[in-house]
């Protein structure tokens, strides 16, 4: 994880297009400032980006859905629940599957989890746009790279 | 069974939290109702899914745009009921359903 650049996801585990579905790591910092004030004496992973983490994975299986022709914007987050406390140093697994795929939009549920431990879990919704910009593709791009994303898995039907 | 005007009044009543006696076939989503591009969202993806269709939005969208159509032929609820009946039988009526 890169706290300061928002960027969430390490690396992609599995990306299953025919079921839908990817599996990503996310290791948490062992040390940040955002855990010197949340909380002093007990430092915990917030919640927010905790969602952002479900979100950002989601966000991955939907470009390898959409073969990055369109870019999913985080639109709205549901049942998002924190099940349990994620500490600093913590590695984070985090599922999403696609729940439905509408006109412009698409439905994820998403659960993190440290080992087996369920740590939280969200039903979230994103509006599918093109890419507003071609150097954002660009940025995907690099970042799918980054991370592992199986790029040969969406160039073969 | 309740008609699909009641079907998707009820979802807009629950999604949006509009009371349901204020939804009206002659409703107009948007400029009776004030529903929002974010809120019917919400109410595509419960209408799809109660359905078992994919409402076609961004089709609509494009012909409200190009001056193909009007928003009362989608937005108006007893309109949009009937798009809905409309997909609904097609799907029924397609190889394999």
């Amino acid at each position: 994880m890169d706290l300061d650049y928002f960027k969430l996801i390490d690396r992609v585990v599995e990306l299953n297009l025919d079921e839908k579905r990817i599996t990503v790591e996310a290791q948490v910092p062992a040390a940040h400032t955002i855990f010197e004030g949340h909380f002093p004496g007990f430092p915990i992973m917030p919640g927010v980006l905790l969602t952002e983490s479900m979100a950002q994975s989601s966000g991955w299986l939907l470009l390898g859905l959409l073969k990055f022709e369109r870019m999913p914007f985080l639109a709205i987050v549901k049942e998002a629940k924190m099940r349990g406390f994620v500490s600093p140093g913590s590695l984070l697994t985090i599922e999403a599957k696609l729940e439905h795929e509408g006109s412009g939009f698409a439905v994820t549920k998403a659960k993190g989890r440290v080992g087996k431990e369920l740590k939280c879990s969200a039903e979230i919704t994103f509006g599918l746009a093109p890419f507003p910009d071609p150097s954002m593709r660009v940025h995907m791009d690099a970042m799918a790279n980054k991370i592992g994303f199986p790029l040969q898995a969406i160039t073969h039907d | 069974m309740s008609s699909t005007f009641d079907q998707i009044a009820n979802i807009i009543a629950e999604t949006c939290d509009i009371p349901r006696d204020t939804i009206k076939p002659e409703s107009h989503a948007i400029d009776d109702l004030g529903i929002d591009s974010l809120d019917f969202l919400d109410i595509a993806f419960a209408i799809d899914k109660a359905f078992g269709i994919k409402m076609p939005l961004e089709k609509w969208t494009q012909e409200v745009n190009d001056g193909k159509a009007t928003t009362e032929q989608y937005f108006v609820l007893q309109n949009l009921a009937d798009r809905i009946d409309e997909l609904v039988a097609a799907k029924n009526a397609a190889p394999g359903a």
